[in-house]
């Protein structure tokens, strides 16, 4: 199976967020840098599907600065075969842009599968695997929470609200990947070693501006402060009272 | 000018998140042609008008009875490109964000995603976003041809606004779809999505073990069908509780009305998913515990006491 994962550095979700000094991009002084979450589910399926398969590849595809190496090798210390960074110091705001620029990427492969994270957890855009499956013309499951895949034909599941959509499709496809999919594996210091081994080829590029133009990045409104109603069972009552009269949720 | 609103239905039954769609379409400031994709009529689509719609084109085909994303896509884009629309919308529910990339990327635009606010500034379709899941609010100006919307469900209150609403049906051919929903397995009979309920009721790790959560499920039951049980990552991530009703940076962003936050200390990760909640009410034994510096309203104590007696007083009001 040949199989690629797209893949993201994002700000750990424990970044306390500060703006930068032109009020519109992140301050990313003492900002620990992740590989994206949901990305972890992807490789790990790629992984799996390798190894039950007995044979492959897992290459992992990656837009970002040249410090993206090192997401990229924690994926290739998981076990991935190789590297691609698309090398650049802006990722776009438009997602169009930073999804033609992996379409370029993927389409000198046939591939059995293409994954992605069902969303970055810095930008939420929630749609670069789909925009890439649209331009490689292959059909697309996101937020895939369960897979079943018999040759080339898949069954997937999906989470909708109230219910599980179950989707059947054909190979090669898109997927991207959703928490639930699977348990993503740490690194042994054995993979670690390895990566540093694996071949990491850097590609510089340049996506287009887009149409999406970022005007501010501000902080959210502050809450205001609220107030301790009491302790204990005995604060019940006063607790609903303000719900009612002062809040107006009840 | 004309916004296209895209409506949901599921089983021929018009999804209520389809009122908030139409009421920030018309808040762009022209026309507004609400749009949904059915197997044959729809019900409640006529209540499009009521919110704004001064058109509800009901595009049919039996593919739709199940959604059918690339289909669906296919009709809207191709409409799209008919149209002259300048904007269209959609909801960021599980369909919709399926569904939307779909459409820009056959539009070759991309998705202005997630919003919470959106304006008209100088001819420009101007959006705010919330970013690292909420610590962040992205102001974007969108000038692609049209602007592709999603919204954040919860957000945009329906407000009636009552426009013609005049219905037409028009009958679409479709491709085959490659992909194909087999079926849906419903959630068990009065289960909400945190993602879309008006009240949610999360606990962490607070409630010591999985089968305590029963006191939160009796809470969201008081409410009468217009609450959800939610989760700490702490807690899904030891198997508790299942990754859907997981909130916070690496689970689901929620705005409801109500939010009651019950053994949970407030982790920046969880404080992210659930701070654009309207009315926050934190629980916890712990008076010195970061979820009382968001909350509006908090309680200290013990929540083994404390929820039975607020379960006692919600029933109370909704008896």
């Amino acid at each position: 199976m040949k199989i690629a994962v797209c893949i993201k550095r994002v700000p750990d979700s424990e970044t306390r967020v500060k703006i930068a000094a032109d009020g519109k991009s992140l301050d990313e002084a003492g900002v620990k840098f992740v590989l994206n979450p949901y990305d972890e589910f992807a490789v790990e399926e790629a992984l799996r599907r390798k190894e039950k398969a007995g044979a492959g590849e897992v290459a992992i595809i990656c837009l970002g600065p040249a410090a993206a190496q090192e997401t990229i090798r924690t994926a290739l210390a998981m076990g991935a075969d190789r590297g691609v960074l698309l090398q650049t110091d802006r990722i776009p705001a438009d997602a169009f842009e930073t999804a033609k620029v992996i379409a370029a990427e993927l389409k000198s492969t046939s591939w059995d599968l293409i994954l992605f994270g069902r969303m970055a957890i810095d930008d939420y855009n929630t749609q670069v695997g789909s925009l890439v499956a649209e331009l490689l013309g292959l059909p697309c499951v996101t937020a895939v929470s369960h897979l079943d895949i018999d040759g080339t034909k898949g069954v997937a599941e999906r989470e909708i609200e109230g219910g599980i959509e179950v989707v059947d499709f054909p190979l090669p496809a898109v997927l991207t990947a959703d928490k639930g999919l699977n348990e993503p594996r740490y690194p042994a210091l054995k993979g670690i070693m390895a990566a540093k081994k694996k071949p990491l080829e850097v590609k510089p590029v340049q996506p287009g501006a887009g149409s999406l133009e970022v005007v501010a990045l501000t902080p959210p409104p502050d809450r205001k402060a609220g107030k301790i109603v009491g302790e204990g069972a005995g604060a019940v009552g006063e607790l609903v009272r303000l719900l009612r009269e002062e809040a107006k949720v009840l | 000018m004309t916004t296209l609103a895209v409506l949901e239905q599921r089983d021929g039954v018009l999804r209520k998140i389809s009122h908030e769609v139409v009421t920030a379409a018309q808040r762009l400031g022209d026309g507004v042609e609400a749009v949904v994709c059915a197997a044959g009529a729809v019900q409640g689509a006529g209540q499009a008008g009521k919110y704004g719609a001064d058109k509800i084109v009901t595009l049919t085909n039996p593919a739709f009875a199940k959604y059918a994303p690339e289909a669906c896509a296919q009709v809207l884009a191709d409409r799209a490109k008919q149209g002259g629309y300048r904007t269209i919308v959609f909801a960021a529910s599980a369909t919709g964000k399926d569904l939307a990339p779909r459409v820009a990327a056959k539009l070759g635009v991309a998705v202005a995603a997630d919003l919470t606010d959106l304006a008209v500034d100088g001819g420009d379709v101007v959006v705010t976003r919330p970013v690292y899941a909420g610590k962040a609010l992205l102001k974007v100006k969108v000038s692609s041809q049209p602007a592709v919307l999603s919204l954040r469900p919860n957000v945009f209150t329906p407000v009636e606004r009552p426009k013609a609403g005049a219905a037409e049906t028009v009958a679409v051919t479709v491709p085959a779809g490659r992909v194909v929903v087999r079926e849906i397995k419903a959630a068990p009979a009065g289960t909400l999505d945190v993602a879309e309920a008006q009240v949610i009721i999360s606990g962490g790790r607070g409630l010591r073990e999985p089968a305590n959560f029963k006191v939160l499920e009796e809470l969201a039951r008081a409410f009468g069908g217009q609450a959800a049980v939610g989760a700490s990552r702490a807690v899904v991530d030891a198997g508790w509780r299942a990754h859907a009703d997981q909130v916070g940076q690496t689970g689901k962003t929620v705005s409801p009305s109500l939010y009651i936050a019950v053994g949970i200390s407030g982790a920046i990760q969880h404080l992210a998913g659930m701070r654009t909640s309207k009315v926050i009410v934190a629980i916890n034994k712990d008076k010195d515990a970061p979820i009382f510096k968001v909350a509006d309203y908090g309680v200290v104590g013990d929540l083994f006491e404390i929820v039975p007696k607020l379960t006692e007083e919600i029933r109370k009001l909704h008896g």
